[in-house]
């Protein structure tokens, strides 16, 4: 399926937006407006957009503790994303999440998740649901490949396979469990490879081409809603930046070659190319794209800016609903 | 009312909730094809059919996960643990989702999922299927914790656990299953989580106990009736929320309190339900609060050594004089 101009600048727009959001975000922990820690999605762009750009607002998805990609991706406000970075009560938890616990019930987004593997259970549970409802919606369930090696992984392909869920796994194989190389967790990186014990579909894809994770996630996306049962994607990429910061950026152990060869496959860059190769993109309109993603993102450090902190009076609010 | 075991007020309370909401679903190991290992399931595939009561794989943390992400989005799971020993195979889900999801997502997602099956010291079966498990989740801020002792409580806090928008552990008794009680038949009993009950009035000593251990203590209580000490006895049924309030009252009248525990004493309930007592009615007490509790080692397989591990009627009732300073002068 060829992508027409709309769709493709929407996607590349939403690329940008997620890029400069972290950018953004790390420039902030480093300046001390935002606390906690903060896990940059930069250079991983192309799979939340190429993933999401198949699912629809009633669609579900799962994430990880570097979440914010998949947020914005999934529809999220990134005022509201913002807001909760900062600790303000108008971020989706209420100043009482942050980064790792991003969610937004609006758009089908079940949450960022601190623990490695746990969200993986849950998709499946979403998804059992889905199935229940009979309204064709899908789960996706993003994880790293660390996740991988989580006994959660297994059971939760296991389950998926054997009640034919509508979902989706999608592994975003980074290279990197947290500091060290995938190699040195798997005795053989090949996080696709997982699925046929498990009897489903799964598909090696290159990360960083916006373009083939969009094409592999409709298969798996119609398998889904067909009643056929699930996928296992995996995307392999490369986070340009470290596994997490607090106050300073720790220091880069990863080889230079390999962080450069991996920025001269810049998703983005790849979709400017096709875009401008297809002469749908004059630099005009990418610099109008970039302005507009630069001037949304001043707007949400503002609305972050300009909200309270929680009331103290509101630490035991929403411990039990009703 | 009617007569029936702990196990059938329990099958009654699932029916019940089943055919009233349709979000209601069952799952766990073994709870369809083979009715439940304790077969608390008895029928229910049958009435209910595969879609509401699902078999799963063994794995505790991934159909707990499933639990979650089901309640997340609107339906109302009971997720069977074959022996709540099981369950800390899905601690991190229970701890790290179910618990903090509502207050983590500043209340966008409610989890209304009970986690039940059977707990507790049990006959002979050693170490690792003979032990209390509350412990491990009612110090976790969002859950609620139930430990129902008799067929109507079973019946009446499963209700209510399943109505519950919130995660509830419930937690019951392979020791308890044959019990035979009056339960109400009436579709819409059910008694609300966090109250306690007087069990026995007495007005010399309160003792505090749930499960077997009330059962035990009523026996103490008989036998103290004979030498004079009238026992009052507090089932607490829910320890999350706890119904301070009853237990405190009942020690303000009686100025005594002894409290009963199955499991290892260490930073147990015991120690939580004795500073409360303390805090809240210090000037009450004539006598320091006793706890009588399970020896801090795992539960050993020889009958003699197992009862030597968990309290007894003498240890309770040996605990009951002293606190009323009746130790060998009555």
């Amino acid at each position: 399926m060829t992508l027409d101009k709309a769709r493709l600048v929407q996607m590349l727009r939403t690329m940008i937006l997620i890029r400069e959001f972290d950018e953004r975000a790390i420039q902030l922990r480093l300046a001390g407006k935002i606390y906690g820690t903060v896990h940059p999605y930069v250079g991983q762009e192309a799979v939340a957009v190429g993933v999401s750009a198949q699912l629809s607002v009633t669609d579900r998805v799962t994430s990880t503790h570097r979440g914010h990609g998949h947020c914005i991706a999934k529809g999220a406000d990134i005022r509201r994303m913002m807001a909760e970075l900062f600790g303000r009560v108008d971020g989706y938890c209420k100043g009482k999440g942050g980064s790792m616990h991003i969610a937004d019930f609006a758009v089908g987004m079940l949450g960022a998740n601190g623990i490695v593997g746990g969200g993986l259970p849950i998709a499946c549970g979403a998804a059992l649901a889905g199935q229940l409802e009979g309204k064709g919606a899908v789960t996706v369930c993003f994880f790293g490949d660390g996740a991988a090696a989580e006994g959660e992984f297994h059971e939760s392909l296991n389950i998926a396979s054997l009640w034919k869920l509508p979902i989706v796994f999608v592994c975003e194989n980074n290279q990197y469990a947290a500091n060290n190389p995938v190699g040195v967790q798997h005795p053989r990186v090949d996080i696709a490879a997982h699925a046929a014990p498990y009897d489903m579909p799964g598909v090696g894809v290159d990360g960083n081409d916006v373009l083939a994770v969009h094409a592999a996630t409709a298969d798996a996306v119609t398998r889904a809603r067909r009643g056929d049962g699930p996928s296992l994607l995996e995307c392999k990429t490369y986070r340009w930046h470290f596994h997490a910061m607090r106050a300073a950026r720790p220091p880069e152990t990863r080889p230079a070659e390999e962080i450069a060869s991996w920025k001269a496959g810049d998703p983005i860059a790849r979709l400017e190319q096709h875009m401008v190769g297809r002469a749908l993109l004059s630099p005009d309109e990418l610099r109008a794209i970039r302005d507009r993603v630069g001037a949304e993102l001043d707007e949400a450090v503002a609305f972050a800016e300009a909200s309270p902190f929680p009331d103290p009076k509101d630490l035991m609010a929403d411990m039990f609903a009703r | 009312m009617a007569v029936m075991t702990y196990r059938e007020a329990l099958n009654l309370a699932l029916r019940e909730e089943l055919t009233r909401d349709p979000n209601v679903f069952v799952i766990g190991e073994e709870v369809g094809l083979y009715e439940g290992a304790y077969k608390v399931t008895q029928g229910l595939l049958k009435e209910f059919g595969p879609k509401r009561i699902v078999d799963t794989p063994i794995a505790e943390s991934g159909f707990t996960g499933v639990g979650i992400g089901a309640a997340m989005v609107g339906l109302r799971p009971v997720v069977e643990m074959m022996t709540f020993n099981f369950a800390l195979l899905a601690l991190d889900q229970i701890v790290n989702s179910a618990a903090k999801l509502h207050y983590m997502s500043g209340g966008q997602y409610n989890v209304p999922l009970v986690i039940r099956g059977p707990g507790g010291p049990a006959h002979q079966l050693a170490a690792q299927h003979s032990q209390s498990m509350e412990v491990y989740f009612y110090h976790v801020p969002g859950l609620k914790v139930v430990r129902p002792s008799t067929p109507m409580d079973a019946k009446g806090l499963l209700k209510a656990a399943i109505r519950d928008d919130n995660p509830v552990i419930f937690i019951e008794s392979e020791t308890l299953y044959n019990v035979k009680g009056e339960v109400p038949e009436d579709p819409d009993f059910v008694i609300p989580l966090g109250q306690a009950v007087v069990r026995r009035e007495g007005t010399d000593v309160t003792v505090v106990a749930y499960m077997g251990m009330m059962y035990r203590a009523m026996e103490a209580a008989e036998e103290l009736a004979k030498d004079g000490i009238s026992v009052e006895i507090v089932d607490p049924r829910s320890l999350q929320p706890l119904d301070t309030a009853t237990i405190i009252g009942s020690v303000r009248k009686t100025h005594r309190a002894v409290v009963v525990e199955a499991g290892a004493g260490f930073a147990g309930m015991g120690s939580e339900i004795a500073t409360e007592i303390t805090e809240e009615a210090f000037d009450d007490l004539d006598a320091p609060v006793l706890r009588v509790t399970g020896a801090q080692a795992p539960m050993p397989y020889a009958r003699n050594l197992e009862r030597a591990k968990t309290p007894t009627k003498e240890k309770i009732a040996d605990a009951i004089r002293r606190v009323c300073y009746a130790n060998g002068s009555r």
